[in-house]
């Protein structure tokens, strides 16, 4: 026999041995799977929750426009203090129609300024949204599509109408039976007619940002009915023509915004020009931490596992220890002995462990319902290689310490 | 020429701090087709000198050659190798694979020798058959009787087609009445032409073999033919009634 034909039939013959030794000891094999299984069960479905998570958040920023720049009174992200930014003035109407007509660079710009208010349709009702007052152009600054409908018009936002645009969550809520397009709804008291409805971003991380939980209307609407217009200070949005000219566009917003506020030469900047880089940053210092704990616990319960895959192989060994002998009189090499028992380790890992990765397949159609998600076909691999090396790197100690048994001894075992 | 040839062998064990001679200096030549029996009483050095000469132990000093090659300086490897195609075991206690059948359990040295699982069948099917035991090639061990189970074991023994078979105390856990019938098993191997080396403490057990030989602290104390050697008949007495 070649070398290669001759370790492929000791490959066969000891996995052969090693399924032998595993069917006669069902429930215990079993319940040593059950160990791989969960720990590859919560790895994976930890894995697809964390990409639910950044797969939201990168909807939700793609929908918000991630070429946008957000001139505002408060700087985000920051660690200046917060009682001097608090005592900077208003950033009002004023200031926006000023930098509205000097601006080139942008390609669009648009007010906004929230308001919390209930919404109402006949007996439906919910409570603390986010209605945001803007113009015609703010959709112009954001990647939204419609579900019905369309953004309210540059007449509608001048003239200040009852108009308004809901997000897909509203919609449904206020809607269940579906069709909002034209109702007319209230919000506070006022009524409002729906004249578009969002299509679903389900970017539910970024929270009061979601616009699937907002709703959009004139700004002069904001004005007059839920604010004072003295005592609201509006944010700027303001899109670059793309990535590349952020840098020259906020330049020239800085600028400008300087030279409306009056500030001198040696006067500190009394706003903020944000960018969702610091809202990125932000994200990714807040999900590193979940994703390091989540994987890092899930991790131990697959080290729990592999500790028991460890010890009933131990178990296993010692129990087998005349059989072993016996092997070895009648010929087994040290490598046909730990060869048997690293399949037999390797084997039930990776029933366990693709046993597990099926389990959370199914359950990643119910995590879902709550995350967009699925498991990726990278998950699939390595919960499948994860699951041998487990196997093989708990399974070692043991089939080592059976493959270097002497064999009188191991036979006079009882 | 030999099989077996021993010179001045020496086994010393180191039990804590205490050197234990186990074999003090041991010379022997066996034959092919001879049927020995060794015979001692405990810690006589028997288990020791069986252990060497089924090749599951090295001597500490001395030279032992099987079929003219040196075994005593080969890693455990290679002594595996020569137990494989050697040397055929039989147990006291049998050793079979419990949740194993007879057939299986009399494959297992043609698996360690890679031979085909087509071969191997077939091959163990003829041992099985020689001893007796075709219609319980399927049985597991612990739906056979103990002088069964001995028989699948010696098949497990012949199936490699060994040139030696090695019995440590093979009649120890059987009645008198199976283990005379191991006895005749044992007869009709040797009279096919094999070599029986047969460890045992019981005299009439070692009158089956041709030539005794008694070992007593460590050293051979005598060894002689047998004059008139207890030749056992009638096969199977019990199965065929």
């Amino acid at each position: 026999m070649s070398r290669f034909a001759l370790l492929s039939f000791e490959f066969k013959e000891s996995m052969l041995i090693a399924l032998r030794a595993i069917r006669a000891n069902k429930v215990r094999s079993a319940l040593t799977m059950l160990g791989i299984f969960i720990g590859i069960t919560v790895v994976v479905l930890m894995t697809t929750a964390i990409k639910g998570i950044d797969n939201s958040f990168q909807k939700g920023i793609s929908a918000l426009g991630s070429d946008d720049l957000y001139i505002d009174k408060w700087t985000w992200f920051t660690n200046n203090e917060w009682w001097k930014m608090r005592n900077r003035r208003n950033i009002t109407m004023e200031d926006y129609e000023k930098f509205k007509e000097m601006a080139k660079l942008p390609v669009a710009i648009a007010p906004e300024i929230d308001t919390r208010q209930s919404l109402k349709y006949q007996t439906y009702s919910v409570d603390n949204v986010f209605v945001l007052g803007t113009t015609a152009e703010y959709v112009r600054t954001t990647n939204f599509t419609f579900d019905q409908g369309r953004f309210f018009s540059d007449v509608e936002s001048k003239s200040a109408r009852n108009v308004c645009i809901i997000g897909s969550d509203i919609a449904k809520k206020l809607f269940p039976l579906g069709n909002a397009l034209d109702k007319e709804i209230k919000i506070g008291n006022e009524p409002f007619r729906i004249v578009g409805v969002l299509t679903e971003q389900g970017s539910f991380i970024l929270g009061a940002f979601n616009p699937d939980e907002r709703a959009y209307i004139p700004i002069g609407c904001v004005f007059r009915n839920f604010m004072n217009r003295a005592h609201g200070s509006i944010t700027i949005d303001v899109r670059a023509a793309n990535t590349a000219m952020i840098p020259d566009t906020k330049a020239e917003a800085e600028g400008l915004m300087r030279k409306i506020r009056g500030l001198s030469f040696n006067q500190e900047n009394d706003f903020g020009i944000n960018q969702q880089e610091g809202l990125i940053d932000n994200f990714n210092k807040v999900t590193g931490v979940i994703k390091i704990a989540g994987l890092f616990i899930t991790g131990l319960s697959l080290f729990v596992g592999a500790i028991g895959i460890m010890n009933i192989m131990f178990v296993s060994v010692k129990e087998r220890t005349k059989e072993i002998g016996l092997r070895k009189a009648i010929g087994a090499k040290r490598r046909s002995i730990l060869a048997q028992f690293l399949m037999e380790s390797s084997f039930i890992c990776l029933v366990g462990g693709v046993a597990g990765l099926i389990a959370a397949i199914l359950l990643s159609f119910l995590v879902n319902q709550f995350i967009v998600t699925s498991v990726d076909y990278s998950a699939v691999v390595i919960a499948i290689v994860v699951s041998l090396i487990t196997g093989l790197v708990s399974g070692f100690a043991p089939a080592y310490t059976a493959a270097k048994m002497d064999p009188v001894e191991a036979l006079r075992f009882e | 020429m030999n099989i077996i040839n021993i010179e001045h062998i020496a086994k010393v064990y180191q039990v804590g701090t205490e050197e234990v001679h186990a074999l003090r200096d041991v010379s022997l030549r066996i034959d092919k087709n001879e049927y020995v029996a060794i015979m001692g009483p405990s810690g006589s050095g028997k288990s020791t000198l069986m252990n060497m000469l089924g090749c599951l132990d090295t001597p500490t000093s001395g030279k032992y050659e099987f079929n003219g090659v040196s075994v005593s300086q080969m890693s455990d490897n290679d002594l595996a190798k020569i137990r494989n195609k050697e040397i055929g075991f039989v147990f006291q206690t049998f050793n079979l694979l419990a949740r194993s059948d007879a057939l299986h359990n009399v494959e297992l040295p043609l698996i360690y020798a890679g031979v085909s699982a087509s071969e191997r069948k077939e091959r163990a099917e003829q041992a099985l058959m020689d001893v007796g035991l075709k219609e319980r090639m399927h049985h597991k061990p612990n739906e056979l009787s103990g002088g069964q189970r001995q028989r699948v074991a010696v098949a497990r023994a012949l199936v490699t087609r060994p040139s030696i078979i090695l019995a440590d105390e093979p009649t120890g856990n059987l009645d008198s009445k199976t283990g005379e019938e191991i006895m005749i098993l044992f007869n009709e191997i040797y009279e096919k032409g094999n070599t029986i080396i047969l460890v045992t403490h019981e005299e009439y057990i070692a009158e089956h073999a041709a030539r005794i030989l008694r070992i007593k602290d460590g050293l051979i104390e005598s060894d002689s033919p047998v004059s008139n050697r207890f030749i056992p008949k009638a096969r199977f007495a019990t199965e065929q009634a």
